[in-house]
């Protein structure tokens, strides 16, 4: 039920981005879904990509600081309302979301959200008691 | 061990007796062979006959790193110059360097002290020395090296750089003793990490390391990383080179100033008056046996004070309390007296925090700013911005509450600082002051 997801550490300076997208480019890792937190003096760039493993050795051999953190992927359908109802799941259980962020899904046309949670069971129990889809961690490296 | 132990444990009274007698002897030979000492004890009224007693010391004039300059580059030799065999130098950022000889005597005294420090910081004879000390002008590299020879250590004369080498000639070799700066001790740990060597595998057992000021959390780090004792040794190369005062293994409190050598004083940098022991000052050394290079009462603008009390390993000599700063790197940020060492120690306080910092002093209009930049480790790395502004705000708080002045931190991507293979660039003062 979990997805492994891969943090980087990026001082605000230009090409920081390029540069990883160049080391995931040259080790042959796919992108699934990324997101970038921004701060005046640095960035957290989050990803998702088809070869955890494969993209920490390189990225921290090019010398980047790299985590590895679980998120779970949420499928949301695609209607009004649809973000909203797993939002307020989340709300009535007093879960404390630390950050999320979302893409389409190619075939489906729903769409995806990444959740980060510090109370991770509890969320993924609380989630599916209530009849929301989460996406296998193959299913997402896969997409 | 002690490796004289008939000098070392001398009783005080004996003890001073010697250097009362060294100290007659060592102002009649300046007085009389260096024309530039004899006309300062001129101008300040002093004559050889004067010195009866060693509080008489008092009564000489200082010696100055400018005194050095003035006479550049042989002019304070105190003995024909072809009884010098040895020349040294400091490496003078800022103008000339300043020269210093060594005859015959010298460089056998020299490497007694050595022998001396290598000895009470818990090395054998039969030890295998990785002196890492840069070799050259530079007194670190010789003077350990004649030490260790003296010890009947084998000593490995690799000096500074290319790490990864110095790391697979500890595993073949097999160092036992690793000799260097702190600041390169942790570069190489760094570098034993990337290359997946476990310092443990080694046989490396005791670092002796010295000629910048470090903190008492840094040597933590540093044992802890390189799992070996790191003894604190001191010397500058004005006074005689490494081998002027060192740690025991036994306490690792305080450096065992080498008094039959050298008579080490506290004086107020900003009046020279001299401070009763105990108290903190600027540290000023008198040397005692040096026959080419003697100096009286020379300011090493280090700062440290004097501790008294009787150590356990059973050495008589006094202790210095380990470098906390220079008179010259001491910066002032808005009207705060602030040394590199103080920052050092909060950082290596905060666990997973890098040993890799930079200091940055701007001027931003009229206020000073000081800008701190952190590596951001693994181990302090999270996915949530919070806990990284988090870490930065904690950072600041303690700075402040150890300085009294504010700081900002800057968290910056791991190797941005730039190693050290000898002595590390803590300071960028961007100042026009």
């Amino acid at each position: 039920m979990k997805v492994e997801q891969i943090s980087i550490f990026l001082e605000n300076k230009s090409g920081r981005l390029a540069d990883v997208a160049g080391v995931l480019a040259q080790s042959g890792v796919n992108i699934r879904a990324l997101s970038l937190a921004d701060t005046t003096d640095f960035g957290i760039l989050r990803l998702i990509v088809n070869d955890t493993e494969k993209a920490k050795q390189a990225l921290k051999e090019n010398g980047f600081t790299v985590g590895k953190t679980e998120v779970i992927a949420v499928e949301v359908f695609d209607r009004p309302g649809g973000l909203a109802d797993i939002l307020n799941i989340i709300k009535n259980n007093g879960i404390n979301v630390e950050y999320m962020y979302a893409f389409v899904r190619k075939n489906s046309g729903n769409a995806i959200i990444i959740f980060r949670f510090d109370e991770l069971e509890k969320a993924i129990e609380t989630l599916q008691k209530a009849g929301v889809r989460i996406l296998k961690g193959e299913e997402v490296y896969a997409l | 061990m002690i490796w004289n132990k008939e000098f070392e444990t001398l009783p005080r009274g004996e003890l001073e007796a010697l250097q009362l007698e060294r100290l007659k002897n060592l102002v009649e030979r300046v007085y009389s062979a260096v024309p530039y000492y004899r006309q300062k004890m001129d101008e300040a009224g002093v004559r050889p006959s004067d010195i009866k007693t060693l509080k008489d010391l008092a009564r000489l004039p200082f010696t100055t790193k400018e005194d050095l300059r003035i006479n550049y580059p042989f002019g304070l030799f105190a003995v024909p110059f072809e009884k010098v065999i040895r020349i040294h130098a400091s490496s003078g950022t800022t103008g000339k360097p300043t020269v210093v000889g060594y005859t015959k005597n010298d460089i056998d005294s020299w490497a007694e002290l050595m022998a001396r420090t290598l000895s009470a910081g818990g090395a054998y004879k039969g030890d295998v020395v990785h002196n890492a000390y840069g070799y050259g002008l530079f007194t670190g590299g010789l003077g350990a090296h004649y030490g260790a020879e003296r010890l009947g250590a084998a000593v490995i004369p690799i000096s500074g750089g290319n790490t990864k080498r110095q790391i697979m000639i500890m595993q073949d070799f097999g160092s036992t003793v690793l000799m260097c700066t702190p600041s390169y001790a942790l570069n190489i740990a760094d570098v034993m990490k990337e290359m997946g060597v476990d310092p443990l595998s080694l046989k490396l057992r005791v670092g002796l390391f010295g000629a910048e000021p470090w903190s008492e959390n840094m040597r933590n780090e540093i044992e802890k990383r390189l799992g070996i004792k790191a003894i604190d040794i001191f010397g500058l190369s004005e006074v005689m080179g490494p081998g002027v005062a060192s740690e025991c293994i036994e306490e690792q409190k305080g450096l065992h100033v080498f008094e039959d050598y050298f008579i080490p004083e506290i004086i107020n940098p900003e009046t020279g008056e001299a401070l009763p022991n105990g108290e903190q000052g600027e540290l000023v050394f008198t040397t005692l046996t040096k026959e080419a290079f003697p100096v009286i009462r020379y300011r090493s603008k280090d700062i440290s004070r004097l501790i008294t009390e009787p150590c356990s390993c059973g050495r008589t000599f006094y202790r210095m309390q380990r470098i906390t700063g220079r008179t010259d790197d001491m910066l002032i940020i808005r009207g705060v007296n602030v040394f590199p060492s103080q920052i050092e120690h909060v950082l290596m306080g905060i666990k997973g925090v890098e040993p890799h910092y930079q200091i940055i002093v701007d001027r931003e209009g009229a206020l000073d700013v000081m800008e701190v930049q952190v590596e951001v480790s693994e181990d302090i790395f999270s996915d949530k911005v919070k806990a990284l502004e988090g870490l930065g705000k904690r950072i600041e708080r303690e700075i402040k509450d150890l300085l009294g002045t504010t700081c900002r931190i800057k968290l910056v991507e791991p190797k941005t600082i730039q190693r050290s293979e000898g002595k590390a660039k803590r300071v960028i003062d961007n100042r026009k002051l």
